[in-house]
């Protein structure tokens, strides 16, 4: 099945409210995944976003771990030590799912078949790339995972994560200080101020919460534009 | 030609110190743990573990590792919240340590096994990993050369054999046992039950016999000891 991504006509600034809680923004990136897709949830906060998924909304969930038509979250007498999400949680099956080995499930995502991917991140940059798997720290053991073979092979790489670090600096950057995981690969970012738009034209705001595009533009070091 | 154990000592017989080995699963799905406990009785050390992770809590890899019997690891997510055996080790500097994407890391072993010299594969383009390796850019996208790796020994963890050494898996524990089982000289598989030839579906064998040298008939070896 074809599979297209909605884009909104014009930025809409949601003003008379606060920011996006951690299950609003999952419901909002939910919201875009079209019906049908092939779809990548990372570890941690992404896979919350199966949680938001219509019901009949023909979404089939991939885990590199080797499947595809994935279940939610597996409890009680359901759980099986064979059967793990990417993050060696135990989850179900869906009718229809399909069992493959570890060459083929990243075959399936370099080979450009995965209509989206969800991925946390630490930054990333105005031209979309990404920096999520290593802070680059002395004492840090680096581990990758499927991070980079998802951020290439994805058709559509949508990030969630907050636009703001803790200690207050933006982690949508001019350019990433953090070790890359991919390049130019990033089409969509969702945090909790803003929804934005990744392509050739540069960084376009999509919606806000609890703010507006000029505090928005003021507060960031990257030009951001509008739509409509 | 396959032979078939009880004895998870013979099934490990003749590992030799300094060989690379392969170890199937992905956390403790597909960990071919009572393989990992016979090695570890059986001695060999110096060796390189290719894994998907640098293992969990204290059991299988984990506990090889606490061994001593590891100089490197080569795999793509070493740290994990229960990691704390090779956390330790490569913190004190008693390890060493090639993280390699996920799935770069199956298709260099899928390309050992498949007779392929390397590839040009697009993971890893201008980050780290990629850095000092060949790139080539072809039709427009780059690319960074990726290797074969070859294991001396796999060690898989299968649901069921057949005495011929077909094998078949279990859901996710399937993940790297079948790229694996391609990519060693000497391939070993743990079975929860060894059936005979005939009985497993030619249409739904996934390691076909001729990649497989021996297995541990895990039914069998719980019967006995």
């Amino acid at each position: 099945m074809k599979t297209t991504v909605k884009t909104p006509v014009k930025t809409v600034e949601h003003l008379g409210r606060g920011p996006l809680g951690r299950d609003e923004l999952a419901a909002l990136v939910a919201r875009d995944i079209p019906p049908g897709s092939f779809v990548n949830l990372g570890i941690g906060q992404p896979t919350t976003v199966a949680d938001h998924l219509p019901a009949g909304s023909g979404v089939v969930l991939h885990t590199e771990n080797g499947m595809l038509g994935m279940g939610p979250a597996a409890h009680g007498d359901e759980i099986d030590p064979d059967l793990t999400n990417a993050g060696k949680m135990p989850v179900t099956e869906l009718p229809g799912a399909s069992y493959f080995h570890h060459a083929d499930s990243f075959a399936m995502m370099r080979g450009g078949h995965l209509d989206v991917c969800v991925l946390g991140a630490f930054q990333v940059s105005e031209r979309g790339d990404l920096a999520n798997w290593h802070t680059g720290a002395p004492d840090a053991i680096p581990a990758v995972g499927g991070a980079m073979d998802l951020a290439t092979g994805a058709k559509q790489v949508f990030v969630m994560m907050t636009l703001f670090a803790k200690d207050g600096t933006p982690k949508l950057v001019p350019e990433c200080t953090y070790p890359l995981t991919g390049l130019a690969c990033v089409s969509r970012v969702y945090t909790d101020l803003a929804v934005f738009h990744i392509g050739p034209e540069g960084v376009t705001v999509a919606e806000t919460y609890g703010t507006s595009v000029a505090e928005l533009a003021s507060r960031l070091e990257v030009t951001v534009r509008t739509l409509g | 030609m396959t032979t078939v154990f009880t004895d998870p000592a013979e099934a490990v017989a003749g590992i030799a110190d300094g060989s690379t080995v392969l170890i199937g699963g992905f956390g403790m799905a597909g960990m071919p743990v009572r393989l990992i406990d016979a090695l570890i009785r059986q001695g060999a050390t110096d060796l390189t573990v290719v894994s998907n992770n640098a293992g969990n809590g204290d059991t299988g890899l984990a506990a090889l590792l606490a061994a001593g019997r590891v100089r490197k690891m080569i795999c793509s997510f070493p740290r994990q919240s229960d990691s704390w055996v090779f956390d330790g080790l490569y913190r004190a500097g008693k390890i060493e340590l090639e993280v390699v994407p996920q799935g770069t890391l199956a298709e260099r072993m899928r390309a050992a096994g498949a007779g392929i010299g390397a590839f040009y594969c697009p993971t890893g383009v201008g980050t780290p990993l990629a850095e000092g390796k060949e790139t080539r850019t072809i039709d427009g996208r780059d690319y960074v050369l990726e290797y074969p790796i070859k294991g001396d020994v796999a060690l898989i963890a299968a649901h069921v054999g057949d005495r011929m050494g077909n094998l078949v898996y279990r859901k996710t524990a399937r993940n790297f046992g079948p790229v694996m089982a391609t990519a060693a000289t000497l391939t070993i598989a743990q079975a929860h039950h060894v059936v005979e030839t005939g009985e497993l579906d030619p249409e739904a064998v996934v390691t076909p016999c001729i990649y497989v040298d021996r297995i541990l008939d895990l039914s069998a070896t719980e019967a006995t000891s």
